[in-house]
């Protein structure tokens, strides 16, 4: 940095190690850039019901995001979640008819421990690389659902009502899906801010050895991170079904990769050990505006992609520039 | 003899477990032969492809999630640039997508170095840019192939002696095995494995890591492209939705001994690996399993057969 006004004391050198020290700040600031430029574009968009549907399908993307940021921490990720949250989303479904709302629910769980269970075991008993064993996983998840599905399609499927209430409900226009996610949200920064283990993450993830040295059992660790996750993205797709208020053996899909995109944005690192989900939250808000803005702007599908993924390089660029280069 | 097995145990043990293979198929199919193989091959080939990208930028420290949007580019030109220049223009054509993949691999790597953003977040980025493009290139399927073009992956190799061998296979050999070879053989190649094993060290013995990197990505590319050509060869138009290549080049790529920490691995056992994955599909199909089981069978493969490895991996450490 040889700018003049970045000198060591100067103003422009203090704004950015603030930048620097509270990213989220940049993020807000690029949230509400992108906000005002869909007001700009069309006037009038932005009122109370369109800030409700944002939050509402931003509330899926961020719950799955938040997978990708617990693992991240670690220096893990998990291409099994949107596998996971489908399967739990169409079990679900399918078992409502037969046990009711709750046991439905509780039962369509079971499968997604069971693949947290198998993530655990590769990744933390063989150490197989996270993204090998998820990827994997995921699949196998995959290929069960789809021989489950030719048992049960002649016994019809029905989202739980109570799912459909969270998920497309409105009480006083604030989504009923915020009542999940407030909750949850709370979760994640207690567990990852409050608790041993969430600082075992960080640890794990900044310096396996030396964590393990001061007396970590990584294998401990990561079997309780994935089935965590697991449980994460199981729940993220009995919302996500209800939001959706039907399911298919591709419910979940178009959300991994933006998921993990949510929380590359946020400023967690994918080597592990750095980040916070509130940066994942923020995140997952930019993408979903970025979404509406660019179906707004009407330009045919591939240019759309090409401009996703373009800006999603972008921001991560600028933002490791900001918090790495000093 | 014993050295050579102490060095490629790997590859050796995938060589005999492909041998068993073909041995198992033509158990559960004993018209299994010279055009089963054919079949086999033919369809291998893309993956094989998409593979041996995927292992050059592992084994260079990076991974190339972009690798079956780039194939689907690589896919919509060819058949694009075919339909347009017609016979004549085919050479050219050729020309143009393997330039275009190089290209679009150069693109990626430059990205990685530039930005310091990590691989797998630039190369995920650059999966929505390369699917971007290749839906704006053929909104559907559409575009042809040149017939001699698409005569040259099929069948068996017309010469005497040879004619079990399919010519799908010849082509592999000859390209992606031409490609490998001349790569081994030079410094371009030796840099790439040293950035993969140690970049620092790398760095310090005066490799160029940053050039080093945006060729690897750039060959890769290339490969990538010729990925999405051999595909729309088989199937005589072009495709700009990417196919299941990325799961399994990655899968392929492990199986075939190629190490995600970089530095480790070559091509022979990444595309035996292919074919041993193409088998097992065939395989089960033959049984007439249903193929969703197939998908689960081919998925616990991949991992009982990644855990195998960690757990070896994790005993040598100890040792």
């Amino acid at each position: 940095m040889s700018d003049a006004s970045l000198q060591p004391d100067g103003p422009g050198r203090r704004a950015l190690l603030w930048l620097r020290e509270t990213p989220i700040i940049a993020l807000i600031v690029l949230l509400v850039a992108l906000v005002a430029l869909l007001e700009y574009l069309s006037p009038g968009i932005v009122n109370e019901r369109w800030i409700g549907n944002t939050v509402k399908f931003a509330i899926p993307l961020a719950m799955l995001a938040a997978c990708q940021t617990l693992t991240m921490y670690t220096g893990g990720i998990d291409l099994s979640a949107a596998a996971v949250a489908t399967i739990t989303g169409f079990v679900m479904a399918t078992l409502v008819p037969h046990f009711g709302q709750g046991w439905g629910i509780f039962i369509a769980l079971v499968p997604a421990v069971l693949i947290g269970l198998l993530n655990g075991f590769g990744v933390a008993i063989c150490r197989v690389h996270p993204l090998i064993m998820t990827l994997g996983s995921g699949l196998i998840g995959i290929g069960c659902l789809q021989v489950y599905q030719r048992y049960t399609i002649a016994t019809g499927s029905e989202v739980a009502p109570v799912l459909e209430w969270l998920g497309t409900g409105r009480t006083r226009s604030v989504p009923n899906a915020l009542f999940l996610f407030v909750p949850f949200a709370a979760f994640v920064f207690f567990v990852q801010n409050r608790t041993g283990f969430g600082r075992m993450l960080y640890a794990a993830g900044a310096n396996e050895r030396a964590a393990r040295l001061s007396g970590l059992r990584p294998w401990q660790l990561y079997f309780a991170l994935y089935v965590l996750v697991a449980l994460i993205a199981g729940v993220t797709g009995l919302l996500y079904a209800g939001i959706i208020r039907t399911t298919s053996l591709s419910l979940a899909d178009p959300l991994l990769l933006p998921s993990v995109a949510a929380a590359v944005i946020g400023g967690t690192s994918i080597f592990g050990g750095r980040g916070s989900y509130a940066g994942t939250i923020v995140g997952a808000l930019i993408l979903t505006v970025l979404g509406t803005l660019l179906t707004l702007l009407q330009m045919p599908e591939g240019a759309r992609r090409i401009i996703f993924g373009g800006i999603i390089l972008l921001v991560t660029a600028i933002y490791v520039r900001l918090t790495d280069n000093g | 003899m014993r050295r050579f097995l102490a060095r490629h145990y790997w590859v050796t043990g995938l060589a005999v477990l492909f041998v068993l293979m073909l041995g198992l198929t033509r158990i559960i199919q004993p018209g299994f032969g010279i055009s089963g193989l054919e079949s086999v091959t033919r369809a291998a080939l893309p993956y094989a492809f998409a593979t041996a990208a995927m292992s050059i930028t592992i084994i260079a420290g990076g991974i190339e999630l972009s690798v079956a949007s780039m194939m689907a580019v690589g896919g919509t030109l060819s058949a694009v640039l075919m339909a347009k220049w017609g016979v004549a223009g085919t050479v050219p054509a050729l020309l143009v997508v393997m330039l275009a993949g190089a290209a679009m691999g150069a693109v990626n790597g430059v990205a990685v170095v530039l930005s310091r953003v990590p691989d797998i977040v630039v190369t995920l980025a650059m999966m929505y840019v390369w699917g971007g493009v290749a839906l704006l290139i053929l909104n559907g399927p559409g575009g042809t192939a040149t017939p001699w073009l698409r005569e040259l992956i099929l069948g068996q190799v017309p010469l005497p002696g040879l004619r079990w061998l399919p010519q799908a296979a010849l082509v592999m050999a000859v390209v992606i095995g031409g490609i490998w070879w001349s790569l081994r053989r030079s410094k371009l190649g030796l840099s790439i494995y040293a950035i993969g094993s140690d970049q620092t060290a790398a760095f310090r013995s005066g490799v160029a890591v940053g050039p080093t990197r945006v060729a690897a990505y750039a060959i890769g590319g290339m490969l990538a492209a010729l990925g999405g050509l051999s595909l729309t060869l088989s199937t005589g138009v072009g495709e700009p939705i990417p196919g299941p290549y990325l799961m399994a080049s990655v899968a392929a790529a492990v199986l075939g001994g190629v190490a995600l920490t970089g530095g480790i691995g070559g091509i022979l056992g990444p595309v035996i690996a292919v074919f041993i994955l193409r088998l097992a599909r065939l395989d089960l199909t033959l049984m007439s399993v249903d193929p969703n089981v197939t998908t689960i069978v081919e998925g616990t493969i991949m991992a009982v057969v990644v855990m195998i490895g960690g757990l070896v991996a994790l005993r040598e450490k100890r040792r």
